[in-house]
């Protein structure tokens, strides 16, 4: 890979995030609503303070926040914010920021959904690479079929199950929360296994919920590579079954998994964020979530920015790395 | 001399939904060391099975049904699975017939030769298997360097000759090359087969080459072994073959052949190469011969030995006497 297709997907990086940045900038304004009367004019309605004194805390809180400028003024704030990694602040827990509400939710995030999706892609594409391999045991291929059933079920429906059985009823995991109440976090061993056990049931949820489309696209790859003339040609070389299976078979029928991996990750978001919601875990999800309950309009339009962000820098650094398991692209 | 290859009566079935196809009946042929022998017929008249079967390499619904296939004193047929890998390579060798994608696009040349010498011999150094490697590239005409180089990065002979370089790695006794010119150009064709030619010599190999390409066949092999229904018609040598077949089916196939006498004139072989599910009784052949007698349309006919050493399944001269 040369330099120059570095930087040109580097560039391509720095235009996606200007785009993601500036819809996130306009759809607030476009609808017109002000989210900080609206704020404040509940607090007046609840907390009686009178209209006049109502229209002096919106008026120096537009300024504060810079709303009272012209648009292209607040607009080159914005980008220049997001440049220093500034998102601005919640409107409802003022006066945190709203990267440092990311920052504290996404370590539960990225355990979970990254974890999960890394589970599922190896799982999920070793059982559909066995499940095409004609020499493997009988018993061991048919152990994809099951998981191919569950690819039609959302995650979502499957966490509600396991909830129900696996927590409500055999009680056999907690029903939710990111750790036991009355715990203290700490870096005890006993504390992240009491965090591993609250994970269980969402990841497994996303797990199951997403292995299948693995096993069902590996298995086709894997049906193609197996027929393939040097598949074929390493078998007159005398090579062992296993060697075959690793290099020959199996690195080919991987490379179009690799790339499908960023965009596997972005469809997990989407799962996951009701999926933490459901299990009270307080990752970006939630955040998310209660940002949309209570309007928070510069932490709903910060996540999905920085979501955005996340999955396309995620997608170039796949290309940037792809080179390196398949020659043929590079130069 | 002794043989250095012995086929007997091997018999290769299809077991397909539709019924058994038997693609290769009984065939029975001895190679001596450094004999060459072409091996032609129509599409689908079990050449390659013949082939895979030598390798041990029918997968299902296929089925070696009897035969045996020996090479020096060993009878491949015999070995256990471990010992038929172990075989492959160091007695019996295969050179693909897609030669264009006979080679692992992801790991470099060298690596697909180390695999294969690692597969074989116990422990060797790093050093000595890539010397192995070079020296086996360089005796097809390669540069050494390609040892380093992809697969993307060679021509199309090029790929050719690689796979030759990995099919002589362990000095073969016999060569089973599978029309290994099919997809080249007429000049490089020339050449690899060329290099095939050296190489064979000078390991002292048996070779069987694969092919329907009557006139390059004709300057490179010594004898000519015609098939048809998975059963072999005549087996005798080029000059033979050439200047007077005997097989009405090796007749038909030779003097299709174009020339400058016959130009413009498109003779082909009357009629269709029979469904192996659906074969004529008798000889197969007998649908599409001039010479069809009575005895044909019911008993088959036994590859047999004439005068001169030349073998020829047909009634007209077994039946004469
Ligand atoms: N896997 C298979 N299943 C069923 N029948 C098969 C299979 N492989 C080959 N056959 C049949 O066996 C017969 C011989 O096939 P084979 O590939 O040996 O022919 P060939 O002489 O090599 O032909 P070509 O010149 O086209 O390479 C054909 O009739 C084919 O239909
Ligand atoms: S056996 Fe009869 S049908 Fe067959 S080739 Fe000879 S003459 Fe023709
Ligand atoms: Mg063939």
């Amino acid at each position: 890979m040369s330099i120059r297709k570095v930087i040109e997907r580097l560039l391509f990086l720095v235009v996606v995030i200007w785009t993601a940045s500036t819809i996130t900038f306009f759809i607030p304004r476009i609808s017109k609503r002000n989210p900080i009367r609206e704020r404040f004019g509940q607090l007046a309605r609840t907390g009686g303070f009178s209209p006049d004194e109502l229209e002096i805390i919106i008026e120096s809180y537009s300024q504060k926040f810079g709303l009272d400028k012209p648009l292209w003024e607040q607009y080159a704030d914005y980008i220049g914010g997001i440049a220093r990694l500034d998102l601005g602040v919640s409107l409802y827990q003022y006066p945190k920021t709203v990267l440092e509400l990311i920052q504290e939710a996404i370590p539960w995030t990225l355990g979970l959904l990254v974890v999960s999706t890394i589970l599922s892609f190896i799982i999920g594409n070793s059982l559909g690479a066995v499940a095409a391999w004609p020499r493997a045991p009988r018993w061991l291929r048919s152990i994809a079929t099951p998981f191919i059933l569950f690819m039609g079920v959302p995650p979502v429906l499957l966490a509600v199950f396991l909830l129900f059985f696996v927590a409500f009823r055999l009680k056999a995991l907690p029903l939710g929360g990111a750790y036991s109440i009355g715990v203290i976090p700490d870096q005890s061993l006993e504390f992240y296994l009491d965090v591993l056990r609250h994970q269980l049931l969402p990841a497994l949820a996303l797990i199951f919920g997403t292995v299948g489309g693995w096993v069902l696209s590996m298995r086709g790859m894997g049906v193609t590579i197996q027929g393939e003339d040097y598949v074929l040609f390493a078998e007159h070389k005398g090579l062992s079954g296993f060697t075959i299976f690793r290099d020959y078979y199996l690195r080919n029928a991987l490379l179009p998994q690799v790339t499908g991996f960023a965009l596997a990750l972005g469809n997990m978001v989407t799962s996951g964020i009701v999926i933490e919601q459901l299990f009270g875990l307080p990752g970006i999800g939630t955040v998310l979530y209660n940002a949309i309950k209570a309007n928070d309009y510069l932490v709903i339009y910060g996540v999905v920015l920085f979501i955005t962000i996340a999955i396309a820098t995620l997608m170039v650094m796949v290309e940037l790395l792809y080179p390196l398991i398949d020659p043929r692209i590079r130069e | 001399m002794e043989p250095v290859l012995r086929i007997n009566n091997l018999q290769v079935t299809y077991y397909t939904d539709a019924g058994r196809a038997r693609a290769l009946d009984g065939v029975s042929l001895t190679l001596n060391a450094g004999e060459k022998l072409g091996l032609v017929g129509e599409s689908g008249s079990g050449k390659s099975t013949m082939a895979l079967a030598m390798m041990h390499m029918i997968k299902p619904p296929g089925r070696i049904e009897e035969g045996q296939v020996i090479v020096g004193d060993t009878d491949l047929t015999t070995l256990t699975k471990e010992e038929m890998l172990k075989a492959r390579l160091e007695k019996i060798t295969y050179i693909p017939q897609g030669a264009m994608n006979s080679l692992n696009p992801v790991m470099r040349i060298g690596a697909q030769m180390v695999d294969a010498i690692k597969a074989h011999y116990k422990s060797p150094s790093k050093a000595e298997m890539a010397e192995m490697s070079m020296d086996s590239l360089e005796s097809v005409d390669l540069d050494r360097s390609v040892f380093k180089m992809y697969p993307h990065e060679l021509s199309g002979g090029m790929k050719q000759r690689v796979c030759i370089a990995i099919g002589i790695l362990l000095k073969p006794q016999v060569i089973i090359a599978d029309e290994p010119t099919s997809a080249l150009d007429v000049v490089t064709q020339r050449q690899v087969m060329e290099t095939i030619d050296r190489v064979q010599e000078t390991l002292g190999a048996a070779i069987i080459l694969i092919g329907h390409d009557m006139g390059l066949m004709a300057q490179f092999v010594d004898k000519v072994a015609v098939m048809y229904t998975g059963r072999l018609m005549e087996l005798s040598t080029v000059r033979e073959m050439f200047t007077n077949p005997q097989h009405p089916y090796a007749q038909a196939l030779i003097s299709s052949l174009p020339s400058l006498d016959n130009k413009g004139v498109f003779q082909g072989i009357p009629g269709l190469a029979p469904a192996l599910l659906r074969l004529p009784s008798g000889c197969a052949f007998h649908p599409r011969c001039q010479h069809t007698t009575e005895i044909c349309t019911t008993m088959l006919p036994r590859l047999e030995q004439m005068e001169g050493g030349r073998m020829v399944a047909c009634h007209l001269y077994t039946e004469q006497v």
